[in-house]
């Protein structure tokens, strides 16, 4: 077949499609359903891990040191002082400070408790320290000062203002500050920055104090020879992209989110693969008479074949179009109403809605193909 | 007048053991060019069957088809496909036009499987629609069409590949005997010349009148050929 008889038999093959409307409609709606349900379900599920590493990222340290069963920001394990002397002494560290993490109970002026997540930053570096909306970030040294993150649980503290004032664990706390942050936690309650001693002295808490060491190494180079390190000392060190993964990898195997997810997906898969491989297949079976006389005339098995694969294609690729707008459209409008609103497209989710479209449509074509291939012009042709 | 094609004792069975039919055995004719050639015959007496086999659609169990001096069915599928394609035009009892397609689409179908340009095979697709008188209705969809329009549809899109051969079966039977009368008379006027052979399956003894030659069949044999014309049924 030379490539002159591609446009014309395609072009066949569209119009006997599309101006089936009705059909090519419920074609649509079946994988346009499936795509959007996938989209949004892996959406969700990339948007929840990704808020799940939120302190990670805020941060932004390079290196974290760690209790080795630590496997999440919200439940860390403190380690003992030495932990950090340690680590400063590593060569190849440029310098490590402590970071304090816990859970604080906050009264508000009405006298209603809320909890907060508490970070307690190294007191002369403030590292990993948030950029402020307002406030200076040196009053954070002033008497019972706190930051506050203007997060999607801002709200909750009752949307203090700088000089705001509240109890926190039966201390007085005072806003000095407005931080924004990329990333919103997932935990649903709101982000309060204070120093590393006022964090300690203000909240219970056992011998040990700090939570993660965040560690700048002299260069990249040299995180191989810390981490191994840091093994010899019993803890563990990860890259900020390790710890992301391994707090993503919890949230994934160990809390049944991800098999949730999974479920969701090929539940959607499902659907939208039997809803358009049966109209498919019926729209198939109405033309199969057609494709018979198209062969009795003289079209070759191959060419018809051609012809199912660029039907099934077209319709596949335009609704996968379609799902993906809308699945972002619905994003959009709810991310407007909810703040907190967590899905996120990523590409590997738009590549994964892809390739289940890809399986849709082949296997909805296979199932065509196979049909037209055995049909024989002689029956056409008997009537 | 010259052969267009040979049939040499073409028998074609179906099904095997107890359940084997014989549907035509050992027939043997000839089709010359500018002549319309009939087969009749009672119901199930292999006319469709023998039908097809000469046009290249049915694989005949023994015998051969001589096309320009070679075997049609020792040739390999495509270019049986091919030979179909350039060499044959089919015009089937119920039509099988596209609904979806307007009426010129359907015509232009041939000369799109022949890889003619789109455009071009559209503006050549409403050429034989004037041919059968229905340039006006190129734009409608087939279903708008009555019956012997649609039966001209039919035959416009099988001369769109100006076949050799052309190849009817019961071309008649499901409109009135006038208007089957007109379609056939207008075949004999218009679509047969002296480089074309027409060959017509037909129960209709109205339209034997347009023969040149009937053969006549019986259990899958041929029984007779006479001069058609004035052939009584
Ligand atoms: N696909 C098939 N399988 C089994 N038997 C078949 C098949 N096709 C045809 N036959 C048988 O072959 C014989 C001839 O059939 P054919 O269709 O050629 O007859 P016909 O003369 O065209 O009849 P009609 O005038 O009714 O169209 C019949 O007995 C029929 O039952
Ligand atoms: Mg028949």
């Amino acid at each position: 077949m030379s490539r002159a008889a591609v446009p014309g038999t395609l072009k066949i093959a569209f119009k006997l499609l599309v101006n089936d409307r009705g059909k090519f409609a419920a074609l649509l709606v079946g994988i346009l359903f499936a795509v959007f349900l996938m989209i949004m379900m892996t959406s969700m599920f990339s948007g929840i891990l990704k808020r799940s590493s939120a302190t990670v990222l805020n941060v932004g340290a390079r290196v974290w040191i760690m209790d080795p069963a630590v496997n999440n920001v919200a439940s860390s394990i403190p380690m003992p002082d030495y932990v950090l002397d340690a680590a400063r002494s590593i060569p190849g560290v440029k310098y490590a400070v402590p970071l304090y993490s816990s859970v604080a109970l906050v009264k508000l002026r009405g006298g209603t408790y809320q909890a907060a997540t508490v970070i307690g930053l190294d007191d002369a570096s403030l590292f990993g320290r948030p950029q402020l909306l307002q406030g200076n970030i040196q009053d954070i040294y002033g008497e019972n000062a706190f930051v506050v993150v203007k997060d999607a649980e801002f709200s909750k503290l009752g949307n203090p203002g700088l000089g705001s004032e509240f109890e926190i664990n039966d201390h007085r706390g005072k806003i000095v500050g407005i931080a924004h942050v990329a990333t919103s936690g997932l935990f649903g309650i709101p982000t309060l920055y204070t120093t590393y001693s006022r964090a300690v002295s203000y909240i219970p808490s056992m011998r040990y104090t700090a939570a993660f060491i965040l560690v700048q190494p002299k260069s990249d180079a040299a995180i191989p020879a810390i981490q191994k390190a840091v093994a010899r000392l019993g803890y563990q060190a990860l890259t900020e992209d390790q710890f992301v993964q391994k707090v993503s990898d919890f949230y994934i195997y160990q809390t049944g989110l991800g098999t949730n997810v999974l479920l969701m997906t090929i539940i959607s898969f499902t659907v939208g693969l039997s809803i358009s491989a049966q109209t498919f297949y019926t729209f198939i079976l109405e033309n199969l008479e057609k494709f018979g006389a198209l062969k009795a005339i003289g079209a070759k098995g191959r060419e018809l074949v051609l012809m199912i694969l660029f039907q099934a294609t077209f319709t596949a690729l335009t609704a996968y179009g379609l799902g993906v707008g809308l699945a972002t459209l619905l994003m959009t409008v709810a991310r407007l109403r909810l703040p907190g609103y967590a899905a996120e497209i990523t590409y590997l989710n738009l590549v994964l809605a892809f390739v289940m479209v890809l399986v849709i449509a082949a296997i909805s074509s296979l199932i065509g193909i196979r049909k037209v291939i055995r049909i024989e012009p002689f029956d056409i042709f008997r009537g | 007048m010259s052969t267009a094609l040979q049939a040499v004792r073409l028998t074609k069975w179906f099904g095997e053991g107890e359940a084997r039919t014989l549907a035509v055995k050992e027939v043997s004719f000839e089709a010359s060019f500018g002549e319309i050639l009939y087969i009749v015959g009672p119901s199930g007496s292999g006319k469709t069957t023998l039908l097809s086999m000469i046009s290249g659609i049915l694989r005949p169990n023994e015998g051969q088809v001589l096309v320009e001096g070679s075997d049609l069915w020792h040739q390999s599928d495509d270019a049986i496909a091919d030979f179909r394609l350039h060499k044959v035009g089919f015009v089937f009892q119920d039509y099988h036009l596209f609904p979806r397609l307007t009426t010129a689409e359907n015509v232009a179908i041939p000369l799109i499987l022949k890889q003619v340009p789109w455009n071009e095979a559209l503006v050549r697709a409403h050429g034989f629609l004037e041919v059968v008188g229905l340039a006006n209705k190129a734009e409608l969809p087939p279903v708008k069409l009555s019956g012997g329009e649609q039966q001209r549809v039919a035959i416009a899109r099988a001369i769109a590949s100006e076949p050799d051969i052309m190849i009817f079966d019961e071309p008649t039977a499901s409109l009135d005997g006038d208007t089957g009368r007109k379609i056939v008379s207008f075949v004999k006027e218009h679509i047969l010349n002296a480089r074309r052979c027409i060959v017509i399956v037909t129960h209709d003894s109205r339209i034997f009148e347009y023969a040149d030659r009937i053969m006549n069949m019986e259990d899958g044999r041929l029984t007779g050929i006479a001069n058609g014309g004035l052939h009584e049924s």
